[in-house]
């Protein structure tokens, strides 16, 4: 069993948010955010890049002076020629680790130490200790894998941080075309990026007016915010190494505050979801693809408690 | 180009070899593919008559092996791809990179296709696959317009086969976890999409709604025909929209585009529906063997009856055409 004690990590901003949201939000987590690792950059959409560039050198700097550990993020689809050519220059350039979040960085980066976002699908260890093998160091698993899953790929992949999602709305899906975009009368080739406009997604309701899930341009993310509180210690006792939190419109820091205090033990998992209910109310809690359930599932449960304080 | 057609089973099968498909693929009759539906696909018993029938008829056979393996549970698909080779697979279409090793290193010989389900889009995600696994072959997402997919060609050391003809994923496949949301099913992990034990239908002040799950998918007034609520195809409210936000009920068909795509360097084209019945198969693999035999200015009579068959009756070109996206 590893004796290290799991830390936090901040996945990276997957809405687009305005330039100075965007910096203000990262000296903040600098400054005040408990987490020991925070993966930057735009993921979901190669045309917002331009938004957030004039700010990447300085919104680093302040994270690397506050003794973050900067992780590089990547596109999640890679179609475009452009694309192709960012996704080079910046697994080229990077005096960081890169997260590859699609298969051509995981192509880039083979021989050189890296991390592996959730978009790439690792379902089994027999991938992972591939990927390991290629120079990968660690491996946030996708949202669907259920504790099982994350239990067996822990135990048989030695050598790996792995990290699970902690909090925030699950990446479900992402398409060429952009829902978001043509839920506002325009395509994605001339989208004037209305997709800014909803800087913690874009609810979809069923036709009988049930929250289901939200737009965030070409993605597709839960309605429902995943939220594994209760079932940290569990997590830490097999072996995983971080929790992310994936940014919300919310008060972040508040966020990774309660996750390390449940972690630390200053505060009962039960309270924490309160609290958690209380800095995030625009989404309601689910956990249901960790326990095997469907995503949007919330399953109440006490059975951690018999690894309380390991 | 080839012709590379569905069965969901035995009779399927025959009825697309004796059509013309240059290869038909089909899958075990369990979670080790992505069609893992009641009543579909085969034992190995008649995956092994299967492909005795296909050699005959110089037809090849593919055997898709496109789920992501369980963790724990490997043994499962590490049998299913032992006993496709031991029967004569042709190819296997895989898309787990786990599997992958497994199957380059445990057969070297053995012809290997990457699944549309590894989601590989660009040109160093089709070359890793090739160095890492030597794969021969690559299915293209449908998220590539037919420039897109030139220029892919031009940079690759494999084979292209795209889709033609059938059920349309707007969402990248193999990367989406929409239908396991909403019912605890995916279709990388248990091989299905929306399943049918989670649909239900109920009437509503004169509506027919359609469920997955625990949610409303779709509601039909009287005079509209009722389709299966596969999740993205849905209409839903979006702010004050109302509307199919992902995808309209719409079928690909790209068969007009034939000439565009072999000049692209596509080598073969997919027919989707290994869940459709003989009949439809062998209608459409019939009519798509004579469109790809025949002048381009005889060809729109010929695909105009397929139309017929499409979901919805309405087709699209889909990615493969800019405007889509």
């Amino acid at each position: 069993m590893d004796a290290r004690k799991p830390t936090l990590s901040l996945g990276p901003v997957l809405y687009l948010w305005d330039g100075p949201k965007w910096r203000d939000f990262y000296c903040r987590i600098a400054d005040e955010a408990p987490v020991s690792h925070v993966v930057i950059g735009e993921t979901v959409c190669s045309k917002r890049l331009h938004f957030t560039e004039p700010f990447l050198v300085d919104a680093i700097d302040r994270l690397e002076s506050a003794g973050k550990q900067v992780i590089l993020s990547t596109l999640a689809l890679v179609t475009l020629e452009r694309e192709s050519h960012y996704v080079r220059a910046l697994v080229a350039d990077s005096p960081y680790v890169v997260e590859a979040n699609d298969l051509s960085a995981l192509a880039l980066l083979e021989g050189r130490a890296h991390a592996v976002g959730p978009l790439v699908n690792v379902y089994n260890a027999a991938t992972a200790r591939l990927l390991a093998r290629r120079g990968a160091t660690s491996i946030c698993l996708p949202p669907e894998l259920p504790a099982s899953s994350i239990d067996a790929i822990v135990s048989q992949t030695p050598g790996i941080a792995f990290e699970v999602l902690a909090f925030g709305r699950m990446p479900l899906a992402i398409s060429a075309r952009c829902a978001h975009a043509r839920a506002k009368g325009h395509i994605k080739d001339n989208c004037q990026f209305v997709c800014g406009e909803d800087p913690d997604g874009l609810p979809v309701k069923t036709l009988d007016r049930q929250s289901f899930l939200a737009l965030n341009g070409v993605q597709t993310v839960s309605f429902t915010c995943q939220a594994l509180l209760t079932e940290l210690h569990e997590l830490a006792f097999q072996g995983v190494q971080r929790f992310r939190l994936s940014p919300q419109d919310c008060d972040m820091v508040a966020v990774a505050r309660l996750y390390e205090d449940v972690m630390a033990g200053r505060m009962d998992a039960e309270d924490a979801l309160q609290r958690l209910r209380q800095a995030y109310p625009a989404a309601p809690l689910s956990n249901g693809f960790h326990h095997g359930r469907e995503g949007a599932a919330w399953i109440a449960r006490a059975r951690n408690i018999a690894h309380g304080a390991t | 180009m080839e012709l590379i057609c569905p069965a969901g089973t035995p009779a399927a099968f025959r009825e697309a070899a004796d059509a013309g498909a240059d290869a038909v693929y089909c899958g075990f009759r369990d979670e080790t593919n992505a069609r893992n539906f009641p009543g579909l696909n085969f034992s190995r018993e008649e995956l092994g008559e299967a492909i005795a029938y296909a050699r005959r008829r110089d037809t090849k056979t593919f055997v898709a092996l496109n789920t992501f393996m369980r963790a724990g549970h490997e043994e499962l698909w590490y049998q299913a791809a032992a006993d496709a080779v031991r029967v004569g697979a042709d190819a296997l279409i895989l898309a787990d990179f786990g599997l992958m090793a497994h199957v380059a290193e445990t057969y070297p010989e053995q012809r290997l296709h990457v699944s549309v389900q590894a989601s590989v889009s660009n040109p160093d995600a089709v070359n890793f696959l090739v160095e890492a696994f030597g794969a021969k072959r690559v299915v293209l997402p449908r998220t590539l317009t037919i420039a897109d997919i030139a220029r892919l060609a031009r940079q690759v050391r494999c084979e292209i086969e795209v889709f033609a003809f059938g059920g349309l994923c707007v969402m990248a496949e193999g990367r989406c976890s929409l239908s396991s949301y909403a019912t605890g099913k995916s279709p990388n992990m248990n091989g299905v999409c929306s399943p049918p034990s989670h649909v239900r239908y109920r009437e509503d002040g004169g509506d027919l709604v359609s469920e997955l799950g625990a949610y409303t998918i779709n509601r039909f007034p009287r005079e509209e025909a009722a389709g299966y609520p596969t999740l993205c195809k849905g209409r839903f409210d979006i702010a004050d929209a109302r509307g199919y936000a992902f995808e309209d009920p719409a079928s690909l068909d790209v068969m007009g585009e034939i000439d565009a795509l072999r000049e692209a360097g596509v080598c073969a084209l997919k027919i989707e529906g290994r869940q459709r019945g003989k009949a439809y198969v062998g209608e459409v693999v019939a009519t798509l063997r004579k469109a790809l035999d025949a002048r381009p200015e005889d060809r729109p009579a010929l695909l105009a009856r397929l139309r017929l068959l499409s979901e919805g009756q309405r087709t699209t070109c889909g990615a493969y055409e800019k405007r889509w996206r």
